[in-house]
């Protein structure tokens, strides 16, 4: 991106787009009462887009601010440690995944739901200090993967039709 | 493109293996529990039989939840946090099978004899 203005000012708008996915997301009914935690992951194409367009600084600056902000809007202090471990993980294998070149945006975006999963687990199990919630991951790992699915294809469409979009 | 489309079915394929390795793994590694452990904060809190019907509130001071212990399954029925995901998690009756309340650090968990 060009000068500091038009960088602050993109990473506004997406952050805020990223942001009413996540509400947007919080308003669907739970898919399987059972299993607490699976979700579509929609933020995510957010995420995916702007690691793809610009680079991991950007994806990793908006996925924080989202956190931040949806963890003060609708969380507490102990939903944030999930979150960002999932988001940490999710964001660091997605990047290293994209780096090997050797994977499609929805097999990068796959790794991402699995790994969003297994960090918050991973955090569960540290802050709780029962292995017994390793139960759900199971469960999770195949949602990771169907929302990973989702959430790539979503993001080829979004970086198909933005890509004569100067930004 | 080709290519990567191909090592995307190997990366999915791979980790759904893995997923179906450790589902496996879980489901026969699960007996019958005879004991209801109720842990906050990591600390084991309480300690109930299975095989006793009992309805126990737990307050912390993170928040309140009803555990009810009926007929060997157990459940918690009620809670005053915000999104209820406690209170919607079907009963338990299995090693190793868990409820958890993120907002107030509860674990119910049923334990196997070996493990008490």
């Amino acid at each position: 991106m060009k000068n500091t203005t038009q960088r602050l000012a993109f990473l506004g708008v997406f952050s805020a787009f990223a942001i009413i996915l996540s509400f947007v997301e919080s308003l669907l009914p739970p898919i399987w009462s059972a299993v607490p935690g699976i979700k579509m992951g929609l933020p995510n194409i957010i995420i995916i887009f702007l690691l793809y367009r610009f680079s991991i600084k950007e994806a990793a600056t908006v996925s924080f601010i989202r956190l931040l902000t949806v963890v003060l809007l609708f969380g507490n202090a102990m939903t944030f440690l999930y979150s960002l471990s999932g988001a940490v993980l999710s964001l660091t294998v997605m990047w290293l995944l994209k780096k090997t070149n050797h994977f499609s945006v929805v097999g990068v975006s796959i790794s991402g739901g699995v790994c969003h999963n297994l960090g918050q687990i991973i955090a569960a199990v540290f802050l709780l200090g029962t292995k017994e919630i390793g139960f759900y991951m199971p469960v999770l790992t195949v949602s990771g993967t169907v929302a990973g699915i989702f959430v790539g294809f979503c993001g080829i469409i979004l970086l198909k039709y933005t890509a004569e979009f100067k930004f | 493109m080709k290519s990567r489309f191909k090592n995307d079915i190997m990366l999915v394929s791979i980790i759904l293996v893995v997923a179906l390795i450790l589902f496996l793994f879980f489901k026969f590694s699960l007996k019958t529990g005879d004991m209801v452990v109720i842990s906050i904060n990591g600390e084991t809190a309480f300690k109930l039989p299975l095989n006793t019907d009992t309805e126990k509130t737990v307050k912390s001071e993170l928040g309140e939840n009803v555990i009810l212990i009926k007929g060997g399954i157990a459940q918690i029925i009620s809670a005053d946090c915000r999104d209820k995901i406690c209170v919607h998690h079907e009963a338990i009756s299995k090693s190793g099978e868990t409820i958890v309340c993120l907002p107030h650090k509860l674990v119910v968990v049923i334990n196997g004899e070996e493990e008490t």
